[in-house]
């Protein structure tokens, strides 16, 4: 294809998005749009993959059958959520091998909150109330992204979420209620999880290049600063109801612009996590490739099975 | 060994009188374990009472760049529609 004729694809590419038209897999579509997305949907994916780690680290400490089958649901969920993504991902031509291979290897990234240890019972609690909370405004105008594959998994993971977010603050609304001990571990994961929570919506708009291209593949439908600001202000209301405190001296709000004003985030920390030296990096990372390495027998087993039946059904028709 | 397992399309009835509707896709080594997979990754929460699998090889698709060819012969065949016929507007339903 010509450079003219390029460019005149990719104009009629970008009307399409423009009159709100979806992209399905086998339409043309620029590299870079392919290649973004296959960005940022595997790195979504990986995020639910990782996310079930700091987890399951509390399934058979729940302190009873009624939380410990709310967590297992919500962590089975989050393993489904990942296989819509992956599944997505996929239709833009790239296998699910060569997918984990960028996980495993570092080459893909997934959100740093997993890379926080999760030392007490609370934390259960406030990754249910504040991870999945920023989750899901990150992810409702999502379901309204260009890439139709992509959007109707976000539909599906969406509805699932709201379940995830309501057994977190219930779980830390029942601690804050309870002894002063129990009041105090539900402080102190609020005082742990609030910054990195904050961090999740990824660099203030001013150090975030890719945000004018991604809002118009409609990747991306608010800034990261909106979607941060969005998220206080919807926090900060639940925190009071239940007697906690936002750990942050200068939160406070602001009658002009309808708005929480909040302190600054240490932004040297959230590159540091980002670049492989958070609390958990290596041992998130070591989890995921001994599962996926001490499964791989498993793997063969299956795909031997299924080549020994094909062999018997055609000894018996031959 | 290191063979990926295929994939597989998930269509899903989500109650009798409906037809199946494409839910997504998932890998497995063979026809059971999707369906397997398909219960556990597509029916979570009751959205189903009846799963099929295809492994996705064996779907033939559309090329999008025919769709000029394949459906715009349609557009001109107005006299398929019942609003091109003229009828006396006395007769009210038909």
């Amino acid at each position: 294809m010509s450079e003219a004729q390029i460019k005149s694809l990719e104009e009629e590419f970008e009307a399409r998005i423009a009159r709100n038209e979806k992209i399905e897999p086998k339409d043309w579509m620029p590299e870079k749009y392919r290649k973004t997305h296959i960005r940022q949907m595997s790195q979504h994916a990986h995020s639910e993959i990782v996310g079930m780690l700091p987890e399951g680290n509390w399934i058979t400490r729940a302190p009873s059958l009624r939380r410990k089958v709310a967590l297992l649901a919500k962590v089975q969920d989050e393993a489904g959520h990942g296989l819509y993504l992956y599944s997505a991902t996929e239709t833009l031509g790239v296998s699910r091998d060569e997918l984990f291979e960028q996980l495993h290897t570092g080459k893909a990234k997934y959100s740093s909150i997993f890379n926080y240890p999760t030392v007490t019972w609370a934390d259960m609690g406030a990754i249910g109330w504040l991870v999945d909370g920023a989750a899901i405004i990150n992810q409702v105008p999502l379901c309204g992204a260009s890439y139709g594959p992509y959007a109707r998994a976000m539909v599906r993971v969406c509805k699932e979420e709201s379940f995830h977010q309501r057994q977190g603050y219930e779980l830390i609304l029942t601690l804050a209620k309870g002894t002063p001990e129990q009041k105090e571990m539900a402080q102190d994961a609020l005082n742990r999880f609030w910054w990195p929570a904050l961090m999740m919506f990824g660099p203030r708009d001013d150090d975030s290049p890719n945000t004018e291209q991604s809002m118009k593949w409609k990747l991306k439908r608010k800034t990261n600063d909106e979607l941060r600001q969005q998220f206080i202000d919807q926090t900060v209301p639940q925190a009071e109801l239940i007697g906690l405190t936002i750990p942050d001296p200068d939160l406070k709000w602001n009658e002009d612009k309808g708005g929480y004003d909040s302190g600054k985030i240490n932004w040297d920390e959230f590159w540091q996590v980002v670049k492989g030296h958070g609390p958990c990096n290596k041992k998130r990372m070591n989890t995921r490739v001994a599962a996926w390495e001490n499964g791989q027998w498993v793997r063969d087993a299956a795909i031997a099975h299924r080549e020994k039946q094909e062999q018997r059904k055609m000894n018996k028709t031959a | 060994m290191k063979k990926e397992w295929p994939l597989w399309e998930v269509f899903v009835r989500s109650k009798n009188g409906l037809e199946h509707r494409h839910f997504g896709s998932l890998h497995a080594a063979d026809a059971d374990m999707a369906l397997v997979n398909a219960r556990d990754v597509y029916t979570r929460r009751s959205e189903g009472v009846s799963i099929w699998v295809v492994e996705s090889k064996h779907i033939k698709a559309s090329n999008p760049e025919h769709n000029g060819e394949l459906f715009e012969p349609a557009q001109d065949k107005v006299y398929r529609h019942p609003t091109f016929y003229d009828l006396p507007d006395e007769i009210k339903h038909m």
